[in-house]
C-alpha cells in the first residue's frame, strides 16, 4: 500500500490531502507510519520498525496497523 | 493625556450568515475614544471567520466547549491569561454564559479578568420558561405562557388564550397552531425532539421591535437604542435594520431595567401591537449581533461596559441618532492553509 | 536502548465536527490513584472489575452536609438510606458519624438491626410492609411511615390487638411545581387525603402521630421545590397543632438531592450545574424557620439523603478487553464491566478516566460492556486516548444504587473494597463465586442424573 505522494504532513501532525481538500490530525506514531509508507516501505518493514522502537507485542501492532491502514484507505489517502 | 490600553478577550467570532456578536463588539471596541485595545479572539471552531481577521483580532485562542465543564475552561483561561494578561472578557453566546457567571469571581480574583454579566438569578429568571412569571413580577407585559407536560392540558389553556397560539420547545423551535388538534400535533413533534416541558404561549399580533442596551446593576439604564428589522433572512436573522424614535419603548426598557436591576448588556425583543402595547418576548443576556448600530447611532455601549468594569468615569447615554440603518453583507476572505493548520493543531493563531 | 511508550496510531478527520483537543472534554486526565492506592495494584490484588469506596470521601460528604444543615436549622437528624448502598461497612461509616437508618423493606430493616442501630432510630418507609413487618417495627419502637389507607387500617388493628400505641408518620405527596409528581406514594396534600389520614389517626387514638414524611422525587435539580414542599409540610403540621393541640416531633424531608453525575441529554457537566447542598438546605431550612412554629415546638428536621452523600465516594475500576472498528467507522472499546453492575449508565454519562498516562491525542469511542446483549452500553460517545487491551479505567461517581441494583446476569459480581482513612484497602464484599450463585438452589433428585 502506498500513500499518495501529494499528501503533506506537518510536524504538528496536520495532514492535508490536496486532491480532496480534506485535512486530518495524526498522532506521532501515525505520522511515522505515513512517512514510511511514502518511502514505500512494506507493511512488514513498518511492523518490524514499531516492534523495535516501542514497548508492545506483535499481535497488538498487527491489529492496530491493519486498522490504521484501513482508515487511510477509507479516507482515500492511498493509491 | 494618553489613553489606557486594555487587553480584551471576545467570543462569538462566527461572523457567518447567522452571525455571533463578536466581530460587532470588536469593531465597537476598536472605535473607543477612551481607551486603546489589544483584542484576543476566543474561538470554539477552526472556521470561525474572526480568527482570520487580523486587522480586527490580534490573536486567537481555541477554548473548550461549554459542556467540557468549568474546571477545564478555567484552566484554559489560566493558560491564555499567562500569555496575554487579559483585562476584560466579553462572552457573547447564551450557551457559555452559565459557566462564565459561575466562574466570574474566580476569573476576577485569581486571574484579574473582569466581566459585566447578569446575576445567576437574572439569567435564570429571563429564561423562556420563566419569562411570563418574571414579567408579572416586574409589571412588564409578557404574552401568557404555560409549561405543559401532556396534551391533556392543552384544551383548557387554549380556552383561556384562544387561537392562534404558539407551541414552543424548551430551547428551540416554535410553531403556530390554529386549533386544538394542531396544537396537540405540534406538542407531540416538539416534545419528541426537545423533550418536556413544552411551552404554550399566547400569540401576539404586531411587529417586532428590539432594544440593545446596558443596565448598571442598580436599576439605571446606561444606554438603550431601539431598532426594527427592515428585512429578515430566511434564517430569521436581521439583514437590515433602523434605529427608531420610540419614547414608549424606551420607557418600558427603563422600567424593566429598574425593576430587575439588570446588570450588563441585553437585547430585548418586543411585539408591538396595533394598539401600541409592548409585549416582551425575550431577553437575551448579552449584546446582539447588531450592536454595532448603537455605535453608529452615537452610543458606544460596548465601550461603556468596559469602562464600567474598569471603574472609569462614564455617563449614561441619553440621546442617539434616529434613522441610522445597518445593512449586513458577507465577504469572502482568502486565507492560507497554514493558518487553518495552526489554529487546528496548536489552538492558537 | 529504552523502548518508547506505545500508543495506537490514529488519524482523525478535521472536517467532521472540527473538534480539537482544546474543545473536547478532558476526561482523559488519568486517575492513577484513589486515596493513595494505585489503581493498578488494587486491580492486581482484588481482580478486575472492582468497586472501590472511599471512606474519607463518605465521612467528608456527611460532615460537610451535616454542617451545612446545622448552621441553618437547630434540630437536624440524618437517617442513612439503606437502599442507596446497604453494604454493612458503608452503613456503619454513616452510623459511626451519627446517622440513623432509613429502610424500605424487611431485609433492610433486619440489616439495620444487625448493624446495631437501635430500633427507635430506624425509620420504616415503603408501600409494602406485611403484618409481620409491622409487628416487628412496633416491637422495636421504630417510627412507621404509613404509605396508604390499607396500611393505616391494618396497623390500627394490630395496635388494638397488641394494645400498644405505635409511633407513626404519614407520607405526604404534593405538587412542588416539578414533573413528574410522585403522587403514587403516600397521601396527597392538595386534595385533602393527607389531612383526612391525619384525622383518621387522631380519631381512632390507637396510633401516635409523631411525624410527617415526604420524598418529592429523585435527582431533583430545583432546590425551590424543597422550599415549597417544606412550606406545605409545615402548614400541615400547624393545622394539626391548631386542630388537635398536638405538635409533631419531626418533619422528614426524605432524600432526592442530586449528585455530581451528568444526566444523559443535559448540556453542561453535572459537576457544574447540579445545585449545591447549601441551596437545598437554604430552601428547606428557611421554609421551616419562617413557618411560624413556636420556638420550643420547632420540629426536628429528618433527612434521608442517600445519593448526594455516597455517589462520588464510589469508583468502579475495570480493564479494556478489546477494541474494534464498527461498520460505520466508529471506534468501539469493550470493557470488562457492563450495565449489569453499572445500572446507572442507563441515565448518566458517567465520567470515565484512563488509569495510566497517555499522549495528547484522543479519539471518540463507544464504550461497551462484556455482556452478550445489545443494550450493554456504558457510554454512547466518549473522548478518550487510544486504549488498548489490558489498559485500565476508572469510572467515577458510582457509589449510589449500583451495588444495590446490580444484576447477577451472565457475569459474577465483583468484589468491593473500602479504602480507610489511612489509605489501607479492606475487602468489604468478596467477589461472587459459583457457590454464591447456587446458594439456595435446590435440584430435585430425579433431575440429578442424565447421560449425554
Amino acid at each position: 500500500m502506498k500513500v499518495r505522494k501529494n499528501v503533506a504532513i506537518s510536524d504538528s501532525g496536520f495532514l492535508f490531502n490536496p486532491s480532496s481538500g480534506d485535512s486530518y490530525s495524526v498522532n506521532p506514531i501515525g505520522q511515522e507510519i505515513i512517512q514510511m509508507l511514502q518511502e514505500e516501505k512494506s507493511e512488514l518493514e513498518i511492523l518490524d520498525y514499531i516492534l523495535k522502537e516501542y514497548m508492545i507485542d506483535k499481535n497488538t501492532v498487527e491489529k492496530d496497523l491493519y486498522d490504521f491502514l484501513n482508515m487511510l484507505k477509507n479516507y482515500k489517502l492511498t493509491e | 493625556m494618553s489613553k489606557p490600553k486594555y487587553t480584551v478577550a471576545v467570543t462569538g467570532l462566527n461572523a457567518i450568515d447567522s452571525p455571533g456578536p463578536g466581530i460587532a463588539v470588536i469593531r465597537a471596541l476598536r472605535e473607543s475614544e477612551s481607551f486603546d485595545v489589544r483584542i484576543i479572539g476566543l474561538s470554539y471552531e477552526s472556521l470561525e471567520p474572526g480568527i482570520y481577521m487580523h486587522d480586527l483580532v490580534d490573536k486567537t485562542y481555541q477554548v473548550p466547549y461549554p459542556n467540557a465543564g468549568q474546571q477545564v475552561l478555567f484552566e484554559r483561561f489560566d493558560y491564555i491569561n499567562s500569555k496575554e494578561n487579559i483585562d476584560f472578557l466579553f462572552p457573547n453566546f447564551d450557551a457559555e454564559l452559565f459557566n462564565f457567571i459561575s466562574l466570574q469571581t474566580r476569573l476576577d480574583e485569581e486571574l484579574g479578568i473582569k466581566m459585566v454579566l447578569p446575576t445567576q438569578e437574572q439569567f435564570d429568571a429571563r429564561h423562556k420558561a420563566n419569562l411570563y412569571e418574571y414579567g408579572k413580577e416586574h409589571g412588564i407585559k409578557v404574552p401568557f405562557a404555560k409549561m405543559v407536560f401532556s396534551t391533556a392540558e392543552i384544551p383548557s389553556i387554549a380556552n383561556e388564550i384562544g387561537f392562534p397560539l404558539v407551541v414552543k420547545g424548551k430551547f428551540y423551535d416554535a410553531k403556530i397552531a390554529y386549533s386544538t388538534d394542531e396544537a396537540m400535533q405540534h406538542f407531540n413533534k416538539i416534545s419528541a425532539q426537545w423533550g418536556l416541558p413544552v411551552l404554550v404561549q399566547e400569540f401576539i399580533h404586531g411587529s417586532e421591535v428590539n432594544v440593545c442596551g446596558i443596565g448598571d446593576g442598580n436599576g439605571v439604564t446606561l444606554g438603550a437604542v431601539p431598532m426594527r428589522k427592515l428585512y429578515i433572512t430566511d434564517k430569521g436573522k436581521a439583514w437590515a435594520g433602523i434605529s427608531l424614535d420610540d419614547e414608549k419603548l424606551l420607557d418600558v426598557t427603563q422600567k424593566l431595567v429598574k425593576a430587575t436591576k439588570w446588570r450588563g448588556p441585553f437585547e430585548l425583543e418586543f411585539m408591538k401591537t396595533n394598539e401600541d402595547e409592548y409585549n416582551l418576548i425575550e431577553i437575551n443576556p448579552r449584546f446582539p449581533a447588531w450592536c454595532y448600530l448603537t455605535v453608529g447611532a452615537g452610543q458606544n455601549q460596548v465601550e461603556s461596559l468596559v469602562n464600567m468594569a474598569m471603574g472609569n468615569k462614564m455617563k449614561p447615554f441619553t440621546t442617539y441618532d434616529v434613522g441610522k440603518m445597518f445593512i449586513r453583507y458577507s465577504y469572502d476572505m482568502v486565507v492560507n492553509m497554514k493558518e487553518f493548520e495552526q489554529i487546528s493543531t496548536i489552538g492558537e493563531l | 536502548m529504552e523502548k518508547k511508550q506505545y500508543e495506537r496510531p490514529i488519524i482523525k478527520s478535521l472536517n467532521q465536527g472540527l473538534m480539537n483537543k482544546f474543545g473536547s472534554r478532558t476526561e482523559y486526565t488519568p486517575m492513577t490513584h484513589i486515596d493513595g492506592c494505585a489503581v493498578k495494584d488494587l486491580l492486581e490484588e482484588y481482580g478486575s472489575p472492582l468497586f472501590v469506596m472511599s471512606e474519607r470521601k463518605i465521612r467528608d460528604n456527611y460532615r460537610n452536609t451535616k454542617r451545612i444543615f446545622e448552621t441553618r436549622y437547630p434540630k437536624v437528624q440524618f437517617a442513612w438510606s439503606y437502599k442507596t448502598n446497604y453494604l454493612n461497612a458503608v452503613c456503619n461509616v454513616f452510623h459511626q458519624e451519627g446517622s440513623w437508618g432509613e429502610v424500605v423493606s424487611r431485609f433492610e430493616y433486619e440489616k439495620a438491626l444487625n448493624n446495631g442501630v437501635p430500633g427507635n432510630k430506624i425509620l420504616f418507609n415503603g408501600p409494602d410492609k406485611t403484618d409481620d413487618d409491622l409487628r416487628a417495627a412496633i416491637k422495636n419502637d421504630s417510627p412507621i411511615h404509613i404509605d396508604h389507607l390499607d396500611e393505616l387500617y391494618r396497623l390500627t388493628e394490630i395496635a388494638t390487638e397488641l394494645n400498644v400505641n405505635p409511633r407513626v408518620a404519614i407520607r405526604v405527596n404534593m405538587d412542588t411545581g416539578i414533573y413528574p409528581m410522585w403522587d403514587r406514594f403516600g397521601f396527597n396534600y392538595e386534595n385533602g387525603q393527607a389531612w383526612d389520614a391525619v384525622n383518621k389517626i387522631m380519631a381512632n387514638g390507637k396510633l401516635k402521630l409523631v411525624g410527617l414524611h415526604c420524598h418529592i422525587g429523585t435527582f431533583m435539580l430545583a432546590p425551590n421545590a424543597y422550599g415549597i414542599a417544606a412550606t406545605k409540610m409545615a402548614d400541615l403540621a400547624k393545622s394539626i397543632k391548631n386542630r388537635y393541640n398536638k405538635m409533631v416531633s419531626y418533619i422528614d424531608m426524605g432524600g432526592g438531592f442530586a449528585s455530581k453525575n451528568t444526566l444523559k441529554g443535559s448540556y453542561g457537566l453535572g459537576a457544574d450545574s447540579v445545585p449545591e447542598i447549601s441551596q437545598y438546605a437554604e430552601a428547606i431550612c428557611s421554609a421551616l424557620l419562617n413557618a411560624g412554629f413556636d420556638n420550643d415546638e420547632l420540629p426536628y428536621l429528618y433527612l434521608e439523603t442517600g445519593r448526594a452523600l455516597i455517589d462520588d465516594a464510589g469508583f468502579l475500576l475495570g480493564s479494556v478487553i478489546s477494541n474494534k472498528r464498527l461498520s460505520d467507522g466508529r471506534r468501539a472499546t469493550i470493557l470488562d464491566f457492563g450495565v449489569n453492575i453499572m445500572f446507572t449508565s442507563f441515565w448518566y454519562d458517567h465520567k470515565i478516566s484512563p488509569a495510566q498516562e497517555f499522549g495528547q491525542h484522543t479519539e471518540d469511542s463507544v464504550l461497551y460492556g462484556p455482556l452478550c446483549m445489545n443494550i450493554d452500553v456504558i457510554r454512547e460517545n466518549v473522548t478518550l486516548p487510544p486504549l488498548k487491551a489490558g489498559d485500565q479505567v476508572v469510572v467515577h461517581t458510582v457509589g449510589a444504587y449500583n451495588i444495590t441494583q446490580s444484576m447477577q446476569f451472565i457475569a459474577l459480581r465483583p468484589a468491593v473494597v473500602m479504602i480507610d482513612m489511612k489509605g489501607e484497602p479492606h475487602v468489604i464484599k468478596t467477589k461472587e463465586v459459583l457457590e454464591t450463585l447456587e446458594k439456595g438452589e435446590v435440584l430435585p433428585d430425579y433431575l440429578s442424573k442424565f447421560s449425554l
